[in-house]
């Protein structure tokens, strides 16, 4: 007989009541809230500022729900998206453009269901709004910057050992230039001494005449930018964090790049301020008036009236071993900039600053700038270029460790501006942007309503469409498909994966394949029948023999969506999310959700004759 | 159930779909695809409009900027701009710098939309659609193989190969913008072009592997194709159904990606009937090749 143990409904039926338990957050409407991010950490939230914050508001006569201060955003709830998007302009005015103001959600899951830990699906950039940005990390400006350096010290115990070697850096290789072949043979024994060239170093070295060209393997390379992207990915969190967004995202992308999506965020000039501050420092020690050319470089101020200076060649520490920063006020209430380093860096620290108090300790900022052009055959040439300022150079007081404080600043804001540029500026290597995509409100909500009229208008045509061809049948596989929909989108909320406008495509399609199950096993059935096989005995030929069938299709699609998934990026990672997933729920609504609704319908009757 | 002589009229169609291919084909070769944004590189910004936008006006705003060519028409609406311009930033030129001249010129629609994205991603995501089809292929030819047989798995890929070609030359030859959206309704129609196939193959060498079957493998392959032809109309048809639904309700952004995969599903239940069976017939498939099925699916999976 076509029936199913108690149990067997049982189970099925508490999976459907879990879905749909899930799937719930998602029909409680998000009320539309600005968040207010202070970048600059030297303004306070405090009282008076929340205060402005509401008189801006009541001038203009928007009324809101609530407004509260975390520790460095504010959140203001309002009723409806015009008084969202009116008071958006009006305190952007009001803030002349000093913080980021994101257009966010608050969802109104009630707590019930958030204590179950059930959550509406995130959705992405293109139903959100928002900005995206790609950065991707600059491997031979970051191997000509460390080469240059280790070229340096190179330099330095070639002179400890009685010669001079002068060097030159290039894209992604330097030059030591030997002055005789001895000095060349002497070099070439210290750099074997030393590992620079046995088999799996990371070292590849080229004679030619008396230039010993120096450069990484391939192997190296790949490693360091490797440990270099996951040491940017922090600093990038940091920043962004900094903006203080909602549900930011910063995610490793294949091998040398980052995704950053701000979500409500609509200004990106300002967030690209912050973010692209694609910055390295450099921490030199200033050179001493004697110091030949070969050891010292001239840097101009970044504020640039205040002229240039003379640095040593040789980098201190970089970015990446800044560890914190802070701005804060000494004992005369005379503004300062405390830092901590990391425990290698607060050594190299020492070493450099050992034996030079009463030098300068330069702070240098290095910015990736891109320019793009035209060359003679009209095709776009994109160059990056270096820019490089002093941002302090101040005397060292005393040996330096892994903290120590930069005071004589001229301003609370000079001291809150360097902060953030030693703690955000800390990218262990250069990085440039190579994506960008800004996506206004209003297209989201469009996208969103368009959306989900497309699941619905489909939905409805599917329905009416199986109940006419199908009749009892018919409706059974449609309360599967209304199942399935509901299991795709609680497994979305459950994940917390990302709805973007192709995922709601691939849910769509979904819809459409789905009943392809059911029409397989409908037609075995009716087959049967044809065959004068009995109905009962019909229905349960019908699922099993079409049952093979649908694995093979269901799983066969499920690879393509896999490698959808693997290899693509952006919208299409988003369709195959949908899809993949939709491909399985549909395997066990279509199978067991229908076999279940036609067990309980026709499983407990004496059928003389089936129609389908 | 139907009886129609699917393998008799096999011939005439394989030859119609040729001259299909040769078009398709023809049309690559000669016109190319209209790539979009994604793949080209460049700077794209949508602005949103009141009324009917003026794109004269805005053409003459921006053609007062030097240094690059700008392409501005309308999408979806006429109240909907497009803007594409190839980026330059050395002489500040990028979506900012178009929103800020038409803002000067007092014709600034809503911006609903910004883009930038520099060529060589766009190269990179070119060869890594390529990579995508060929993985999917290949990984669906293994899977066939161990499932059925390698006939099979030649049926399903000529299918495959062919509805690709198809969608990809009535893009190129309607000059219809092939984007990263287009791309993955390609990868879906190989899913789904194989969906059929695979009905179709199971359905044939059930058909074959059933001792009390008379007939040739000819005739069996043609029961067969009836069999499976009402299921083939019906998902075929429920699948065109939703995928109106959203060429009609899903805006300009889901456009092409809905044309593409309802080409798909047209072309991919066709070359399920025509041309896997065409290939069938054409490397002989007989109950010998069925002698050493890899397996045996209808008692290894079962329901009850």
């Amino acid at each position: 007989m076509n029936r199913f143990k108690v149990w067997q409904y049982f189970l099925i039926f508490s999976v459907l009541i879990l879905g749909a338990l899930f799937a719930l957050p998602n029909i409680y409407p998000s009320k539309p809230a600005l968040q207010i991010a202070v970048g600059d950490s030297s303004v306070q939230l405090n009282d008076n500022f929340l205060a402005g914050i509401k008189n801006e508001l009541t001038k203009e006569e928007i009324s809101y729900q609530s407004i509260e201060a975390s520790e460095a955003s504010v959140k203001i709830v309002l009723d409806d998206v015009e008084s969202q998007l009116a008071s958006r302009r009006v305190l952007a005015d009001y803030s002349g453009g000093d913080f980021i103001i994101a257009l966010t959600s608050e969802p109104s899951t009630p707590e019930w269901l958030q204590n179950l830990g059930a959550s509406p699906i995130n959705l992405g950039l293109d139903l959100a709004g928002g900005i995206h940005f790609l950065l991707e990390v600059d491997t031979d400006r970051y191997s000509e910057e460390r080469l240059s350096s280790e070229a340096a010290s190179l330099t330095d115990e070639f002179k400890n050992q009685g010669f001079l070697v002068n060097f030159e850096s290039f894209n992604n290789r330097v030059l030591l230039k030997f002055s005789s072949l001895d000095d060349l043979e002497k070099g070439r024994d210290y750099l074997n001494q030393n590992n620079f060239t046995t088999s799996g170093s990371k070292y590849s070295l080229i004679q030619s005449n008396l230039d010993l060209e120096l450069r990484y393997t391939d192997n190296y390379l790949s490693e360091i930018v490797d440990y270099a992207v996951e040491q940017n990915l922090v600093a990038l969190r940091n920043r962004v964090n900094e903006l203080g967004v909602s549900e930011p995202i910063v995610q490793r992308e294949g091998r040398g790049r980052i995704v950053v999506e701000l979500p409500g965020v609509q200004d990106s000039a300002s967030a690209k301020k912050i973010i692209g501050k694609t910055a390295n420092l450099e921490f030199r020690l200033e050179a001493r008036n004697n110091d030949s050319f070969l050891r010292k470089e001239k840097f101009n101020y970044r504020n640039t009236f205040q002229g240039s200076a003379f640095l040593e060649k040789i980098v201190i520490l970089t970015g990446d071993s800044v560890t914190n920063a802070q701005s804060s006020f000494d004992e005369n209430g005379r503004p300062q900039v405390n830092i901590s380093l990391d425990i290698e860096g607060g050594r190299a620290m020492q070493k450099a600053t050992n034996g030079n108090i009463g030098r300068r300790l330069g702070v240098v900022l290095v910015e990736e700038r891109t320019k793009t052009f035209f060359d003679q055959d009209d095709n776009v040439v994109q160059e990056s270029y270096i820019e490089k300022g002093i941002i302090s150079n101040a005397t060292i007081q005393a040996v330096l460790g892994t903290s120590f404080r930069i005071t004589g600043l001229s301003s609370s804001t000079e001291a809150s501006e360097l902060a953030l540029l030693l703690r955000a500026g800390a990218l262990a290597a250069p990085m440039k942007f190579v994506e960008e995509q800004t996506i206004g409100p209003t297209l989201g909500q469009e996208n969103i309503e368009k959306g989900i009229n497309s699941i619905i208008i489909g939905f409805i045509l599917v329905f009416i469409f199986m109940l006419i061809r199908y009749r009892l049948f018919g409706l059974s596989a449609n309360i599967a498909l209304m199942c399935n929909l509901i299991l795709v989108v609680s497994i979305m909320s459950l994940v917390g994966g990302t709805l973007t406008l192709p995922g709601i495509a691939g849910i769509v399609l979904t819809v459409g394949m789905a009943v392809d199950a059911n029409v397989l096993i409908f037609a075995r059935i009716s087959e049967e029948i044809k065959n004068n096989i009995d109905p009962q005995n019909a229905i349960r030929n019908g699922f099993s023999k079409a049952f093979s069938t649908i694995m093979d299709a269901n799983i066969t699609t499920l690879i393509v969506a896999l490698i959808l998934y693997a290899i693509g990026t952006g919208p299409i990672k988003g369709f195959a999310v949908t899809l993949s997933i939709g491909i399985v729920t549909s395997i066990f609504t279509a199978i067991l959700v229908t076999r279940s609704l036609v067990n309980l319908i026709y499983g407990y009757r004496d059928l003389k004759d089936l129609k389908i | 159930m139907m009886n129609i002589p699917f393998t008799k009229f096999n011939r005439p169609a394989l030859l119609f779909s040729a001259f299909m291919l040769f078009i398709a084909v023809g049309a690559l070769f000669l016109k190319g695809l209209n790539l979009g944004l994604d793949f080209t590189g460049g700077v794209s910004v949508e602005l949103k409009y009141e009324s009917k936008a003026d794109l004269e006006k805005i053409r003459g705003s921006l053609n007062e900027i030097d240094g690059a060519n700008f392409v501005v028409l309308n999408f979806g609406s006429d109240e909907d701009v497009l803007i594409k311009f190839q980026s330059d930033e050395s002489l500040n030129l990028n979506a900012e710098t178009v929103i800020a001249k038409l803002q000067e010129d007092n014709y600034l629609g809503e911006v609903t939309k910004s883009e930038t994205i520099f060529p060589q991603i766009g190269e990179e995501l070119r060869d890594k659609g390529g990579i995508a089809i060929l993985v999917a292929i290949f990984a669906i030819l293994l899977y066939i193989i161990f499932r059925f047989q390698i006939k099979f798995g030649y049926g399903a890929i000529a299918a495959l190969v062919h509805d690709v070609l198809i969608i990809l030359g009535i893009f190129s030859l309607f000059n219809l913008t092939f984007d990263l959206s287009v791309l993955a309704a390609l990868l879906a129609i190989v899913g789904y072009s194989l969906n059929d196939s695979i009905v179709v193959s199971d359905r044939i060498r059930e058909n074959l592997l059933d001792k009390n079957a008379k007939g040739s493998a000819d005739s069996l392959i043609n029961l067969s194709l009836n069999q499976v032809l009402t299921r083939t109309i019906v998902t075929s048809f429920t699948t065109l159904l939703v995928l109106i639904a959203l060429l009609v309700a899903g805006g300009a952004a889901l456009q092409n990606f809905s044309l593409a995969l309802s080409i798909g599903v047209v072309v991919g239940s066709y070359s399920s009937i025509v041309i896997v069976v065409g290939v069938l017939l054409g490397l002989n498939l007989s109950v010998k090749d069925m002698e050493k099925p890899k397996n045996e699916p209808e008692e290894s999976y079962s329901l009850d």
